[in-house]
Parts: structure tokens; sequence; C-alpha cells
């Protein structure tokens, strides 16, 4: 479902943020990617979703070379892919509702049909009645749990997440987990790039380590 | 198509909360883009008046015409065959007979002709006809001067052309004034436009980001701008229209008062409904094309 053939990203001035990485990810698997902090986690999801194009070597996804992808073709790819970014992405001048119908919309979802997944899609992480509320007023869980509820609310086959767990406390990290985990169940092919190895190592099926862009055997 | 619909009815839903968001701008930006369009749309409705008024109602002096005297030995059978070429002609617009009697009669009724006609043995007016041409070029009434000078029993043709030349580069020079304020003032509503539409961009950078990451296409991301630009813009044109309405409305009555004096009548009208559409249409296209240039220069298109 998703290969790296020797994939290297380098940023100038030279910095390596991946060296030489080849791995293949078949679908419905639960891989964790860990590795300590600027190892490359980050960057390895971003080339998933051609936010950051590979230096060198081949990255596929569905049998699809992401690398080549011209820019009118990122939208459907990215429509496909669902992603929790570390930094979570939220419109903080729209609430719950509203942040997690924002992919429904710009796949052109009719807002009846689209009403229906957002509620699934909150009542899944278990925000539905705070969907009025703006994530200002929410929690660094709740937070979390409505980023993952808006990348799981198109229904995609991969989800990503960057982080899923950092800057939580260990009870709303597990709660967070448990969440991915259910997603996992269901048949979606889950990418978790997590320091946290702990948390989601005895649930993975393939692990990759990065050290400082390198992949460890 | 429905999915279509439903991304332009959602980007102009967006516009409109966007300009609803912060109306006190809104409302600066609109006067200033009225006013700039209310100059040259004013001045359009009085070249407009102007010429309706030098014009008159077809029966003025002051409506380019042409007269056609004929000989003096003209018979009855000659002035019903020239009346009769006249009437099927394809740019005489009106034509009317005056005879050699009714003129005769007319300068008799002044006061310093009077005695000096009756001792004169016959009329000495022609009978003649004064025709008002469909198109009132001055080529066009040379053209039919020449023609009519050719005809049997037609001793001479008088085109006014003085008056019309006059006219003529009266109305090229009200015209190109319009055009430049056209062109100057649209230029004006652009620059609004532009910077409107940038700061709508920096505003909306968080969203515009994250839209983009989650899939949105470059046009997705575009059209609420468009949009925006082009709603800012046919709202400004509405209070443009506004501006030149109340302005006519004002001085419609000081208009005609000043018309009596000169024992004429005539009633200031507004932009017709012609003028009015294409006031909106520049307004939207123009407030359309400032967001096209802000979008081109401050959104860059995805990696």
């Amino acid at each position: 479902m998703i290969r790296f053939e020797h994939v290297s990203r380098r940023y100038p001035p030279g910095i390596d943020a991946l060296q030489d990485v080849s791995f293949e990810i078949t679908q419905g698997e639960l891989v964790l990617i860990d590795g300590h902090s600027g190892a490359g986690k980050t960057t390895l999801l971003k080339l998933i979703t051609a936010i950051e194009r590979p230096t060198a070597g081949v990255v596929l996804v569905r049998g699809q070379n992401v690398g080549a992808l011209k820019a009118a073709a990122l939208p459907f790819l990215r429509r496909n892919l669902g992603m929790v970014f570390q930094d979570q992405k939220l419109l903080f001048d729209r609430n719950a509702f509203e942040n997690v119908m924002l992919p429904l919309s710009i796949a052109g979802f009719s807002p009846r049909e689209a009403g229906k997944r957002v509620r699934a899609a909150l009542d899944k992480v278990g925000l539905l009645a705070r969907e009025k509320a703006l994530p200002i007023a929410l929690s660094g869980g709740e937070q979390q749990r409505l980023a993952i509820a808006r990348a799981v609310v198109n229904r995609p086959s991969i989800l990503l997440t960057d982080e899923p767990t950092a800057h939580l406390d260990p009870e709303t990290a597990r709660d967070v987990a448990n969440i991915l985990r259910d997603f996992h169940q269901v048949g979606v092919t889950l990418l978790i790039a997590s320091y946290d190895n702990v948390l989601f190592a005895p649930f993975a099926s393939q692990r990759l380590t990065l050290n400082h862009g390198k992949l460890l055997q | 198509m429905n999915a279509w619909l439903l991304q332009h009815g959602k980007a102009f839903k967006w516009a409109l909360q966007r300009l609803a968001a912060s109306p006190t701008n809104t409302l600066l930006s609109l006067i200033a883009i009225g006013i700039a369009l209310a100059l040259p749309a004013g001045g359009q409705m009085l070249l407009s008046n102007a010429l309706q008024f030098a014009r008159g109602s077809g029966e003025s002096n002051a409506t380019p015409q042409i007269s056609l005297f004929l000989a003096l030995d003209a018979d009855k059978k000659a002035v019903d065959h020239v009346a009769a070429k006249l009437k099927n002609h394809a740019a005489a617009k009106q034509v009317r007979f005056i005879s050699r009697e009714e003129t005769f009669k007319r300068m008799q009724s002044g006061e310093n002709l009077a005695e000096v006609l009756a001792a004169l043995p016959r009329n000495p007016f022609p009978d003649a006809f004064v025709v008002t041409p469909h198109n009132d070029s001055p080529a066009a009434m040379e053209q039919m001067r020449n023609e009519f000078r050719s005809w049997p029993k037609v001793e001479h043709v008088q085109l006014d052309s003085a008056w019309v030349r006059r006219l003529d580069a009266m109305l090229r020079l009200g015209r190109t004034a319009v055009i430049l304020l056209t062109a100057l003032l649209g230029l004006g509503l652009v620059a609004i436009t532009f910077t409107t539409i940038r700061l709508q961009i920096l505003t909306q950078r968080a969203e515009i980001e994250v839209s983009r990451l989650l899939g949105a296409t470059d046009s997705f991301v575009r059209r609420p701008f468009y949009y925006f630009g082009a709603v800012q813009g046919l709202a400004g044109g509405g209070v443009a229209w506004l501006i030149v309405l109340g302005v006519s409305t004002l001085l419609s009555g000081p208009v005609a008062d000043l018309a009596q004096l000169y024992n004429t009548s005539v009633a200031l009208q507004a932009l017709t409904a012609n003028e009015s559409m294409a006031l909106l249409a520049l307004a939207g296209g123009l407030g359309w094309l400032g967001a096209a240039l802000s979008l081109r220069q401050h959104l860059q298109h995805p990696n």
C-alpha cells in the first residue's frame, strides 16, 4: 500500500532529514514510526502526503509515485489520506463541528450527508456533546481527538498521525491511543509517528525506527 | 453538477459573510468604490441629457436637419414627386413639407418684413422640405445632401453642418472624457479590491493552508476571493447608481426651472436601464479583476 524505495530528503544547505530509506507497508497494518526528536518521522509522513518531495528515491502510495505528482493531482491524493498533524492545525475561529466539516466541504459533500458524517466522527471520539465549542475552549486531549475526528471524517483507508499523544497526560494519551486502535481495527492502515514507543509498540505490526534520518534495521 | 453548484453557493455565501463580518470597512470600501464609479456614470448621464436637450423633441432647431428648397417654377407634380421620394427614402427619419404660401404668411406676420413683402409682385419663397435623418453624423448628412442635390427641381440643399459638427465634436469630447474617467477610476476600483483581497488572504492564511493539506484544489481556495471581489464591486456599483439617482433627483427641479427661462421643458433623466446594467456589470467585472490580480500576486500555487 505504501512503499519507500531508497528515499532521501535533503534540506538546504545540505541537511539530510532522510537518507536512503526503504520499507513497505501493506493494507491494514498498524505501523509505529519512532525515533528521537529530529530523526525524520515528520518528514517521512510529509513525503507520503506529498507535502514534501523526495530529493532521491521513489514514494509509492497505492502504486502511485506521489513524488512525481503534478500540483493539480495533489488534492485528490490528500482527500484519500487522513492526517493528524503534530500541531493539529485546527481552525480556532470555527467550532468543533465546523472544523470536522472542512474536509467534507472540500470534497463537495451535500450538507445533509456531511452533517451525518461529522456527528458520527465526533461521536466516535467522544466530542458530540461539544460540537459547538471553539477549539480554544477544549482541553489538549479534546483538541487532539477533534483533530482525529477531522482526519477520519472522510473515511480514509490510510491514517497518518504525527505525535498524537505529545503533551498529553498518561490517561488522556491512553484514550487517544485507544481511539486510534479502534480505527485500525475496522481496517484502516495506521501510521503513528511517535517517540512514545511504550504506548503503541505492543499493537504495532511493524516498527520503523529512525535515527538521524536513517532507518535502523 | 450539484456539487459544483454547492461549491459556488458556499463561496458566494462566504463572500457575503466576510463582507458582513467587518461592516465599517465594507461600508467605507463601498463608498470609495461608489464615488469612484459615480463620476463616470454621472458624466454619462449628463452627456445623455445634454444630447437630449440639444436635440429637443425632434421639432427643435437644434436637431440636425437637411432643408431642400425647390425651384420657384416647380409645379405640384414635381413637389409630389420629391415628397414621395423623400417619404420612401431609407435614411430619412422624418420629412416635413413647408409650402411657399405657408412661408409667405409666416414672414408677413413678422413686423419688419410685412411691408417689403407687400411691395413684391409675387411670392418669392420656394416650396421646401425639412428632412430629419436617421443617422446625423456629418458624413451621412453630407452624403444625403449630395444625393438630394441631383434630384430634378431641387434648387438648393442646405445642411446645418456647422451645428452638426459642433455637436459631434462636443459629443466626442464628452465621450472621451467619460471613457478616460471610467478607465482611471476603474483602475482605482481594481486597486481597492486588490488591497482588500490581500488583507483577506492574510486573515485567512491558516484556513488556506489547512484546506490545501486536507485536499482543497486551487480553485476551491481561490473561488471565495473571486466572489468577494465581484460582490464588493457589484455593491460598489449599486452605491454609484444610488449616488447618480440621488444627484439627478436633486438637480431635476433646478434644471427644469432653468429650462423654463429658455422657453423649453427639460426633464433630467437618470441612467437608463442599459446604462445601469452596464455600470453594475463593469463594477462587478472590475472587482473580479482586482481579486484575480491580488490572488495571482499573493496566493502562491501549492507545491
